[in-house]
């Protein structure tokens, strides 16, 4: 992770779909665009889906890292919207 | 009035005769479920003038506008065609078309499965057979259309190849896979095909498209989800164009035509003949 400034951290391991989404972006919303979110989920289905659901919002994703604990941290870029 | 119903024609323009005597449930011709406002306005209207004010929605994606009475058929069909609106078929021949949104409106959707169900409905609705024949189209293995309960079911899927020179080696896809088909090895993907199912989660999650996953078809056959119950079978690898799939739909269509006896299912005419003989037609279709 080292190779990213991480501007906000979010854990989203403590709540389930859809929450894990919401949560996600409810975080997301409140950076500017550009600055980076680092997103620490859980084995399974957040990592299944949480990622791809960022990517469609429109967010550049630029790394997945596996902890220890066995959760992972999803590093996103803040893209916002062109309208 | 004591003229003779032909229940066998009504039939077949989809009025269903209802238990109270004289009254029809009037089926719609409804293509994957497919309805525009014009069209719902005027079935609207039809079933307040003709109907008792209620439509049922049916379990193949239509509209039925109960208590149509049989001196009125006539106006109603005449009615409802100035709303864009056909009657349906029942009995023996190719039903409904049953599709999932797909891939234009759904971000799952491998396939535009509505474009497919039109494309089957203009080729096959209505044909004559020895019994019923439908086709489901769902866009991806999420299966909401659920294809396997069809005669013929035709499921979306991505045909997946990943592209090294875009890929950052993140490792969402290798998390992404429900199969266990993708390894990162060194920081390269790996795809195990065989256990591959072609559901493209891995090409929709990549956050740098770092796989070419054009639109391709997985199809079953045989299906029954009725008085007895029999999941379609895929004896097919994937098919990888519409042209190639509509070969194998018309093959499958043709061997049901030639070998069922009338009144027998798919699934039973295959049971009988044999699957042997209905696998190497498909894969001659298969294979043009």
């Amino acid at each position: 992770m080292a190779d990213f400034e991480i501007d906000d951290t979010v854990d989203i391991t403590d709540v389930v779909c859809p929450t894990t989404f919401v949560k996600a972006k409810v975080a997301l919303e409140e950076l500017d665009d550009g600055q980076i979110l680092a997103v620490r989920m859980n084995d399974g289905e957040p990592v299944q889906n949480v990622p791809r659901s960022i990517k469609e919002e429109g967010h550049q994703i630029l790394k997945l890292t596996a902890n220890e604990d066995g959760t992972y941290t999803l590093i996103v870029r803040k893209v916002e919207d062109e309208e | 009035m004591a003229e003779k119903v032909d229940y066998g024609t009504l039939k077949k323009g989809g009025f269903m005769r209802q238990k109270q005597k004289n009254n029809f449930s009037l089926r719609l011709a409804v293509v994957g479920g497919y309805l525009t406002a014009e069209n719902l306005t005027k079935i609207a209207e039809v079933a307040e003038k003709y109907g008792d004010g209620h439509v049922h929605l049916t379990s193949r994606q239509g509209v039925e506008i109960p208590f149509i009475k049989l001196k009125d058929i006539d106006a109603v069909k005449a009615e409802l065609a100035e709303g864009g609106c056909r009657p349906g078929v029942c009995g023996p021949r190719v039903r409904t078309v049953t599709a999932c949104q797909g891939n234009t409106i759904c971000p799952s959707g491998n396939i535009d499965s509505y474009d497919i169900a039109v494309k089957l409905d203009e080729r096959y609705f209505g044909r004559e057979l020895p019994h019923k024949f439908k086709f489901g189209v769902t866009g991806c293995q999420n299966n909401c259309l659920k294809a396997e309960e069809n005669d013929v079911g035709i499921k979306g899927a991505a045909d997946v190849k990943w592209i090294e020179d875009k890929c950052i080696g993140c490792g969402v896809c290798e998390k992404a896979c429900r199969t266990g088909a993708i390894t990162m090895q060194d920081g390269k993907v790996a795809v195990n095909y065989d256990k591959c199912n072609y559901c493209g989660r891995c090409a929709k999650s990549c956050p740098t498209d770092a796989w070419d996953a054009p639109s391709a078809y997985i199809i079953s056959f045989a299906g029954t989800f009725g008085n007895s119950i029999s999941k379609g079978e895929s004896p097919l690898p994937l098919i990888r164009s519409e042209e190639q799939l509509f070969r194998v739909c018309d093959a499958a269509i043709q061997f049901f035509a030639d070998n069922a006896k009338p009144s027998e299912r798919f699934k039973f005419t295959l049971d009988r003949v044999g699957r042997e003989e209905f696998y190497k037609k498909i894969k001659e279709a298969y294979n043009g």
